[in-house]
């Protein structure tokens, strides 16, 4: 490659890189931190549920999704989603999904069982005494759980959540496997098609460490005000 | 769903003619032990010594160990990958780059992903280490100086062996994560278990039959290491020590 740093390529490919690039990560990650809640949560409840298959199902679940590869996870979404899709409205042929909508369901799927870990750890931090109370009050379990056990669960748990929030962040750019055009992979694009893959590799570094440490920065601090209060 | 499985796939010859798909996909698992193992010495050796040398009074050396950690913590793995492979051969003196490129696969992409998956990896270690080491009383530090042991054989002595065995739980996370985070040496081209997967997707057109045989290799894999680790943490136990049974921790 020719001597000198090539900073114009960066600059030139800004808009495609952040409107296109950066939205579709973001978008993604917000996406799949929602959803993974939700249902890391439900997967929470189910594992500590006195229900023995419930739990044992859960615990399959999550364990298997904490077994194998991101990138393997990504690849059997990839290729069941169209299938999955197609079993759900009742059509013959595997139906065409897009790269974002299959990464979006992989991501939820699979950092749920990364939050269900954590929420469980939530709700067993919380005395069983609150549940307790909360039925001798005459409120049933999902009364109990949203209105008495979840709350303070979530509370104590922010600080990991929003960490676990921040390695989903990262994680989204393995999404080049499917050829999606995330942050990474518009800078890709960019890096190939210029022949500037140094100038591109090392400015998506500095993006993403300066977005990580940033939001780490922020967690940690909130994770001092969540514990004096405790 | 109205899938067809073909299992028989499986013992079928691989069309670079080396033999079955189950016999080029266990080469695969070879690729990826190989990868895990060396990335996990080099991250033993890092780790131990920066998550150390954190724990010591010396201001500046603290300092230039949090750097470390925080610059391999806060940039995605695929894109050290990258650096590795496609930015540091361009930065170093010409003949060396020129050099480096020109390695054969799979050696090519096999250097830069140990190189690569060690260093990831030997942050998250020392970040064990060193809580390991705060984990222990003050106490223990303070009656090692007062028996006259000196910085580094307390360290060497008192510190350390409790400290390893409090994090032996973690670290075999952490080395199911060194496992599962090679296959993403797939992207410079090193055909571990899962790159291999997915060639044998594409050369056979079976695709749940590629990842349901990964999937099971990967789950078998994680069995054998959870026992060994069993084994291990049963036979350096201390009788009354107790291990760090893992306080709620982000991670993938």
């Amino acid at each position: 490659m020719d001597s000198g740093f090539d900073f114009d390529v960066i600059q030139r490919s800004w808009g495609y890189l952040f409107r296109e690039g950066m939205t579709f990560t973001v978008t993604l990650t917000l996406l799949a931190m929602a959803g993974g809640i939700v249902f890391g949560t439900l997967l929470a409840m189910m594992r500590l549920s006195s229900v023995k298959p419930v739990s044992i199902a859960a615990g399959a679940y999550v364990n298997l999704m904490r077994s194998i590869p991101l990138v393997l996870v990504i690849f059997w979404f990839f290729f069941l989603v169209p299938y999955i899709g197609a079993w759900a409205i009742g059509a013959r042929e595997p139906i065409k999904v897009g790269a974002f909508w299959s990464a979006a369901i992989t991501f939820t799927m699979f950092e749920a069982a990364y939050y269900c870990e954590i929420m469980r750890a939530g709700i067993q931090s919380i005395p069983r005494g609150q549940a307790w109370s909360g039925y001798a009050l005459g409120l049933d379990y999902w009364q109990t759980m949203a209105q008495i056990v979840l709350p303070q669960a979530f509370r104590n748990m922010l600080p990991v959540l929003l960490t676990q929030t921040i390695i989903l962040f990262q994680d989204t750019s393995l999404v080049y496997v499917i050829s999606a055009t995330d942050f990474l992979g518009a800078a890709a694009k960019v890096a190939n098609r210029d022949y500037r893959l140094v100038e591109m590799y090392t400015f998506v570094a500095v993006v993403y460490f300066v977005v990580s440490y940033g939001l780490s920065a922020l967690v940690k601090r909130l994770q001092e005000r969540v514990a004096i209060i405790k | 769903m109205n899938y067809n499985w073909h299992w028989k796939v499986l013992f079928e010859l691989e069309p670079g003619g080396t033999g079955s798909y189950l016999h080029y996909l266990l080469v695969g698992l070879a690729w990826t032990l190989a990868t895990a193992l060396a990335a996990w010495v080099l991250a033993l050796a890092i780790g131990a010594l920066v998550g150390t040398l954190r724990t010591t009074p010396m201001k500046w050396v603290v300092r230039a160990g949090n750097l470390y950690v925080e610059i391999f913590r806060n940039v995605p793995l695929i894109v050290q990958m990258f650096l590795w492979f496609f930015v540091v051969p361009e930065l170093l003196p010409r003949e060396l780059g020129d050099w480096i490129k020109q390695i054969p696969p799979p050696w090519g992409s096999y250097v830069p992903a140990v190189l690569c998956l060690g260093i990831f990896t030997s942050v998250r270690i020392a970040e064990q280490v060193r809580a390991g080491i705060n984990s222990l009383p003050r106490g223990q530090r303070l009656a090692g100086v007062a028996m006259g042991l000196t910085e580094t054989q307390s360290y060497r002595h008192v510190i350390l062996p409790q400290a390893f065995r409090i994090i032996l739980p973690p670290l075999t996370s952490e080395f199911m994560n060194v496992i599962k985070n090679s296959s993403v040496a797939l992207t410079i081209g090193l055909l571990e278990l899962t790159g291999r997967a997915r060639a044998m997707q594409e050369f056979s057109f079976r695709v749940f039959e590629a990842f349901t045989a990964a999937t099971v290799i990967y789950l078998l894999t994680n069995l054998v290491v959870v026992l060994a680790m069993r084994a291990l943490e049963h036979k350096v136990r201390v009788p009354g020590l107790i291990a760090a049974t893992g306080a709620p921790q982000a991670g993938h």
